[in-house]
């Protein structure tokens, strides 16, 4: 196969698959439990000074 | 040669500098007379005088300190802020020299006269207008802000020593290049990325600094956390490295000539220049300006961002789809019909993040609303926030390919691209710069609050102007390209549809005119507060007297 083909079908597959399966691990990891806490600490390093 | 080490020992501030400054001059000045064409001769009898005028100063300035106690430039909170003074001053100055090229070029396009061949005809200035406004203005205050963004959300000294003054200078020494290169008429032909290779080559060097710089922060950091704002500059950093280094790729003809070539052809070449295009939008424009929205309008408000969990969600969800929009650039062209498509669908997907980080930037306004009245800067950063929302809304709609089919080419896509870089970009800037200036400069508030507030209108106005005008031109010049009449016939010449324009082109000009007029009156207003000065005026109604948020 040449490396064109074999790239796309690598990128509408495999690669497709990764990155969906990696952005959907970020939403699950950003609402587990616990993690309201640590973002509202978060959100306030901007006000702490000056 | 002793007293040469001696000097060097005595801590000669700059010497290293200044050797490097006058050994470059020399190497301009040989590039000059051994070039391969005229033009490159020319551009570097350019970097020949800058070079030199810059060692010239350097010279000047170079101190003969004692050897033992070494001074570390003192900030007062340990922060290194000169840097980022410098960066504010050429963020206002090169936004001011943006917007007036911008004025001249919608007057060239209404009163072709006004194209002074061969310097300063639309195709040389159309650039040197792009340029400015997205590199030197948009980019300036991207750097100047991150470097006080990623200092204080670390609590850490900027890394690197002086490597925030070579990202400052060389980054202004790529402008000037960039822009004198544009005039002499060199050119790669490529949207947004018209310097040829050499200056690429240099920004590359001046992006790597940078990326070491913020990064170094970042790592040497005392805060556990990476503060939110910091996730997108980085972002912003990494991602353009990439796209200029793939979309620049090039074989120059000579290494002391001007013209390169691409190492892509045909319908890659295109897609690259695209996927790089509307990437520089995606991250230049929208990451980086979003890590100023992310740091700053919670500064202003002086309340947290509405939800934290909300901008991360946001930041990788922008990350992930905004890579694969490009191919929208390029509907009904040669492109393969499945990428079409491909970036259509991921164009109509951004409009989720993006709305996502519109109402979390507003909503970080809860209980603080009466701000927007009684502050300007909070309104200014509000309107930002709105323009962000309708020109990503705006954006998707374009993307679809019917709709396409009618604005592609047109004004329309001009208006658009407006909507978003004067009011978001432009509007979000201009409120960093007034947040920023009375505290790295430790004024106790602006010249005046009530200018801002003129800023803002003569801002907003011109934008609508602008943007309204841009709407009805280009949707007239679409319908008028596809008319045709019951025999098959085109009923309107090329020609014909540019002459129906003329109205347009010239409120457009009012437009920019007045959006001008704002940045002059900040320039003013920032150059006041510098020099210390406050103006005697009423307060805003229903102000607390410092506008400024709680120490």
């Amino acid at each position: 196969m040449e490396t064109y083909t074999a790239m796309r079908h690598f990128a509408d597959s495999w690669g497709l698959l990764a990155m969906t399966l990696f952005f959907l691990a970020v939403v699950a990891f950003v609402f587990r439990p616990g993690a309201r806490k640590a973002a509202e600490r978060a959100a306030e390093i901007p006000l702490k000074e000056d | 040669m002793r007293d040469l080490d001696q000097l060097g020992d005595a801590n000669v501030k700059y010497l290293t500098e200044t050797i490097i400054l006058a050994v470059g001059a020399f190497l301009a000045l040989l590039g000059a007379a051994f070039a391969h064409d005229r033009l490159f001769e020319s551009h570097m009898w350019v970097l020949f005088f800058v070079l030199l005028g810059a060692t010239i100063l350097m010279v000047r300035h170079i101190t003969f300190a004692p050897a033992s106690p070494v001074l570390p430039s003192h900030d007062g909170d340990g922060y290194f802020d000169e840097v980022i003074k410098y960066g504010v001053i050429a963020t206002v100055f090169w936004g001011v020299v943006g917007f007036l090229v911008g004025v001249v070029i919608a007057a060239q396009l209404a009163f072709p006269d006004l194209n002074i061949e061969p310097w300063l005809n639309f195709g040389r200035t159309r650039p040197l207008h792009t340029s400015a406004v997205i590199f030197a203005f948009g980019g300036n205050a991207l750097i100047a802000t991150s470097f006080y963004v990623v200092q204080r959300t670390s609590r850490a000294r900027l890394f690197g020593g002086n490597l925030g003054w070579f990202v400052f200078w060389g980054y202004q020494l790529f402008i000037v290049m960039a822009a004198t290169g544009y005039l002499l008429g060199i050119t790669q032909g490529r949207e947004y990325a018209e310097p040829e290779w050499y200056v690429d080559l240099w920004l590359t060097v001046v992006w790597v600094a940078y990326l070491i710089a913020f990064l170094g922060t970042i790592m040497t950091r005392k805060e556990p956390h990476i503060y939110v704002a910091n996730w997108f500059y980085l972002g912003f950093i990494v991602t353009v490295a990439m796209l200029h280094i793939v979309n620049n790729l090039a074989v120059p003809v000579s290494f002391l000539g001007v013209k390169s070539y691409s190492a892509f052809s045909g319908v890659q070449d295109a897609l690259t220049q695209w996927w790089y295009g509307h990437n520089a939008v995606g991250f230049f424009l929208t990451a980086g300006f979003l890590g100023m929205m992310y740091y700053f309008v919670p500064k202003q408000v002086n309340r947290p961002v509405y939800s934290y969990r909300l901008s991360i969600i946001h930041f990788w969800a922008l990350i992930f789809m905004y890579i694969w929009a490009g191919p929208h650039h390029l509907h009904y062209t040669a492109l393969p019909d499945w990428a079409q498509t491909l970036g259509m669908v991921f164009s109509i997907m951004l409009w989720m993040p993006s709305w996502g980080g519109m109402i979390n930037g507003l909503m970080t306004l809860q209980g603080a609303w009466d701000k927007i009245r009684t502050d300007p800067i909070v309104r200014m950063m509000v309107m930002a926030i709105a323009f962000y929302g309708m020109a990503t809304f705006e954006g998707p709609m374009m993307s679809i390919k019917s709709v396409n089919s009618l604005s592609h080419y047109t004004d329309w896509t001009i208006g658009h691209v407006h909507s978003g870089a004067l009011g978001w970009n432009g509007l979000i800037t201009f409120g960093a710069v007034y947040f920023l200036v009375p505290k790295l400069w430790k004024r106790e508030r602006l010249y005046s609050i009530r200018m801002v507030n003129w800023h803002f209108w003569l801002a907003t106005l011109g934008i609508v102007v602008y943007a309204a005008v841009m709407w009805v031109a280009g949707i007239q010049q679409g319908l008028m390209w596809r008319e045709y009449d019951e025999q098959g016939f085109l009923v309107y010449s090329f020609a014909e549809t540019i002459a129906a324009m003329f109205p347009y082109y010239v409120l457009r000009a009012v437009g920019g005119g007045l959006f001008l007029l704002g940045a002059l009156i900040m320039a003013y207003n920032v150059t006041m507060t510098i020099l210390g000065y406050q103006r005697d005026e009423a307060p805003i109604p229903g102000a607390a007297p410092a506008l400024q948020p709680a120490e």
